[in-house]
C-alpha cells in the first residue's frame, strides 16, 4: 500500500527507522502515514498467516495498524504522531 | 452536580455548550487530541488548516463547531487523548486511560457521544494492504493530505460513497471507479422523502453530477466479486453488473463501506438495552427523544445513539444536555426544547428516506463464499461460522451470536466485532434460517479497546 501525498506535502522532514531502515517522513504525519507514504508497503503480519496488513479504519477502532515503537510499546499507527528518531518495528 | 461527557464530536460539543451555559463545568473526555469527532477531525499541528479545502460545503459548520470546542475547553475539565475503556453504572464511574495511566471519573450524569464507524461487508481480498474503509479514505485525505493510493476505486453504498469519491477527485486523486451496490431505481424511489433533506439532498446530487461530468466511471446495482492483488497490495477490483456481466477495474487502492454503525460499546457496558432498528439495519441503544436511557444517569447523543449524521448529532447533543439539566431540576425554556424536538422529528423523516435510498445489502453478506475471510482479527472464514451453526458441529449448534463467538472466536479479536459483526450476524441468521434480531447481538466486553496490561493505576 502506498499513500500518495496530494496536499500540504512540503512540511519539515523527520527521519524514523523501521526495523532499522531509515524512513523519511514529514512533521505532522501519523506513523501510518509516515510508513505507508514511504515504501514500507505494510505495517504488520496477521497472526493467522493470512498475509500482511496496513490498517483499515484509520480511526482507532479496528486495531489492524499496530506497530511497536521502541520505549513506548505497541501502538496504533493511525493514532500516533511520528516523531524524529523513532525506532519502529512491524507489529 | 458532576456531569461527564464522553466524546468531542458534534454531539459532545453541543452537549457541553449547554451544560456550561447552565453554569456547570463537566468532565469532558475524548480519545483524540483535538476533538472534532471523525467528521470534523482537524489535522495535527504542522499541517495547513484551510477549512474550505478540508470540509468543503461543511466548512462553516466545522469552523463554528471548532470555535465552540476551543472556547469550551478552559471552561470544563477537558481530558483529551483519553480512552474511556469501561463504565460501571452502579458506581456511576468511568474507567479511563491516558498516556498509560488509569484513572476513574465519577458522575451523577454521563452523556455518551461515542460516534460511529463504517459498516463493512467482507469480500475476497479485503484484508490486503491498500483496502480501507470509506471513512479511512476520507480521514487520510482530510487529516494527512494523502490519498490511499494512486488509482482508487470506491465500493459500497450510502452518501459517504459519493462524498468521498468527490473529495478525492477534487483533490486531484485518480478515482478509477465508483461502484454502488444500490440500484439507481432504489434511490429514485426514495426521492420524495429525500427532498425533506433540502440542502443536504442538493449537495448529494451535486457530488454525483460532478463525478459524472468528470467522466468518472460509475456503476450502480453492482455485485462486488473480489479485490485482486498480492501480499504487496491491490491490483484490481472485479464486480458483476445488473445484467450479469463481469467487469474489472485496475487500481491500487479500494475504499469500501456500506453506511455507518453506532460505536455503542460504552452504552452496552452501562447496561442500556438495545433494539434492532430494521430500517437502519443496526442494533441501537434504547433512548427517548431527549437521549434519556432506562439506566439512571446515562444519556446518549450523536451517531453512537443511532445514525443520524453530523447535523442531527449537534441537535441530539444539545437535547441530551437539556434532559440532564431538566432531570436535575433546572428550569428549561419550553420554547427552545419544543423547537429542537420539532427539528429532530423533521430530520428523522429525512434520515428514514436516506436509509431507504441506500439500504444495507444484507444479501451480499449472506452470499459470502465459505472461504472468504470474515473476521480479520481472528483469521476466521465465513464457512467456519456456518459450520458452527449446524447441529452436527462438535460443540452442538450455536443458536445466537454470543454462542457463535465462543465456538468460533468471531468477534472475539482485537476489534471486538466492530468490523465483521454486521456481516457475521447476517451469515449466522441465514444459516439458522432466522432473522438478525432473533440471533441477538454481540455483547460488549471491557476494555472497549485493547489496553496495555502494564497500565498504571492512579494513586
Amino acid at each position: 500500500m502506498k499513500l500518495v501525498r496530494l496536499r500540504d506535502a512540503a512540511r519539515p522532514r523527520i527521519t524514523l527507522r523501521l526495523d532499522g531502515v531509515p524512513i523519511e517522513a514529514q512533521r505532522g504525519d501519523t506513523l501510518l502515514t509516515a510508513l505507508l507514504a514511504a515504501d514500507a508497503g505494510y505495517l504488520r503480519d496477521s497472526e493467522f498467516g493470512d498475509g500482511p496488513r496496513a490498517g483499515f479504519c484509520l480511526m482507532g477502532a479496528c486495531q489492524d495498524c499496530w506497530v511497536v515503537v521502541e520505549g513506548r510499546g505497541r501502538l496504533r499507527a493511525c493514532a500516533t504522531l511520528a516523531e524524529d528518531g523513532m525506532e519502529i518495528r512491524r507489529g | 452536580m458532576k456531569v461527564a461527557v464522553v466524546g468531542a464530536g458534534p454531539a459532545g460539543v453541543r452537549a457541553v455548550e449547554r451544560l456550561v451555559a447552565a453554569g456547570l463545568s463537566p468532565v469532558w473526555i475524548d480519545e483524540a487530541s483535538d476533538g472534532g469527532g471523525r467528521i470534523y477531525q482537524r489535522p495535527p499541528p504542522g499541517l495547513a488548516r484551510d477549512a474550505r479545502s478540508l470540509y468543503g460545503f461543511e466548512a462553516k459548520r466545522a469552523t463554528a463547531l471548532h470555535d465552540t470546542l476551543d472556547a469550551l475547553k478552559p471552561r470544563c475539565d477537558w481530558r483529551p487523548d483519553t480512552l474511556v475503556w469501561h463504565i460501571r453504572p452502579g458506581a456511576r464511574q468511568l474507567q479511563t486511560l491516558c498516556g498509560g495511566r488509569q484513572d476513574a471519573v465519577t458522575y451523577d450524569a454521563a452523556i455518551l457521544c461515542t460516534g460511529a464507524m463504517d459498516r463493512v461487508i467482507p469480500l475476497p481480498g479485503w484484508t490486503r494492504p491498500g483496502v480501507t474503509t470509506m471513512g479511512a479514505a476520507q480521514i487520510a485525505l482530510k487529516t494527512q493530505g494523502c490519498a490511499i493510493g494512486h488509482r482508487v476505486v470506491f465500493l459500497g453504498t450510502g452518501p459517504l460513497l459519493w462524498l468521498v469519491a468527490y473529495q478525492y477527485a477534487k483533490a486531484g486523486a485518480d478515482v478509477a471507479g465508483v461502484l454502488d451496490t444500490t440500484p439507481f431505481i432504489t434511490k429514485a424511489r426514495a426521492t420524495p422523502g429525500l427532498l425533506l433533506g433540502g440542502a443536504t439532498f442538493a449537495k448529494g446530487l451535486y457530488y454525483i453530477a460532478w463525478l459524472r461530468r468528470r467522466g468518472i466511471r460509475i456503476a450502480e446495482g453492482v455485485t462486488p466479486l473480489a479485490i485482486e492483488g498480492g501480499d504487496d497490495g491491490v491490483t484490481a477490483v472485479t464486480w458483476r453488473d445488473a445484467a450479469g456481466r463481469d467487469h474489472r477495474i485496475d487500481c491500487d487502492a479500494v475504499g469500501m463501506g456500506w453506511g455507518l454503525k453506532p460505536e455503542a460499546q460504552l452504552a452496552d457496558l452501562a447496561a442500556v438495552p438495545f433494539r434492532h432498528d430494521a430500517l437502519q439495519a443496526n442494533w441501537v441503544p434504547v433512548r427517548d427523544g431527549a437521549g434519556r436511557t432506562p439506566v439512571a444517569g446515562i444519556y446518549l447523543a450523536g451517531d453512537g445513539a443511532g445514525i443520524g449524521g453530523a447535523e442531527v448529532a449537534e441537535m441530539t447533543g444539545a437535547r441530551a444536555a437539556l434532559a440532564v439539566l431538566e432531570d436535575a431540576g433546572h428550569r428549561l425554556d419550553p420554547i427552545e426544547t419544543v423547537a429542537l424536538d420539532r427539528r429532530l422529528a423533521s430530520q428523522a423523516r429525512f434520515r428514514a428516506a436516506l436509509e431507504r435510498a441506500f439500504p444495507f445489502p444484507a444479501h451480499l453478506a449472506r452470499a459470502m463464499a465459505d472461504d472468504t475471510l470474515l473476521c480479520r482479527c481472528e483469521g476466521l472464514r465465513a464457512g467456519e461460522l456456518r459450520a458452527a451453526a449446524r447441529a452436527e458441529a462438535a460443540t452442538g449448534p450455536a443458536p445466537e451470536m454470543n454462542r457463535a463467538k465462543a465456538f468460533t472466536r468471531v468477534g472475539m479479536g482485537r476489534c471486538q466485532g466492530r468490523v465483521c459483526g454486521a456481516a457475521a450476524a447476517e451469515i449466522l441468521a441465514a444459516e439458522l434460517n432466522c432473522t438478525v434480531p432473533q440471533i441477538g447481538r454481540l455483547r460488549g466486553q471491557p476494555p472497549v479497546k485493547p489496553i496495555p496490561i502494564s497500565a498504571e493505576a492512579a494513586p
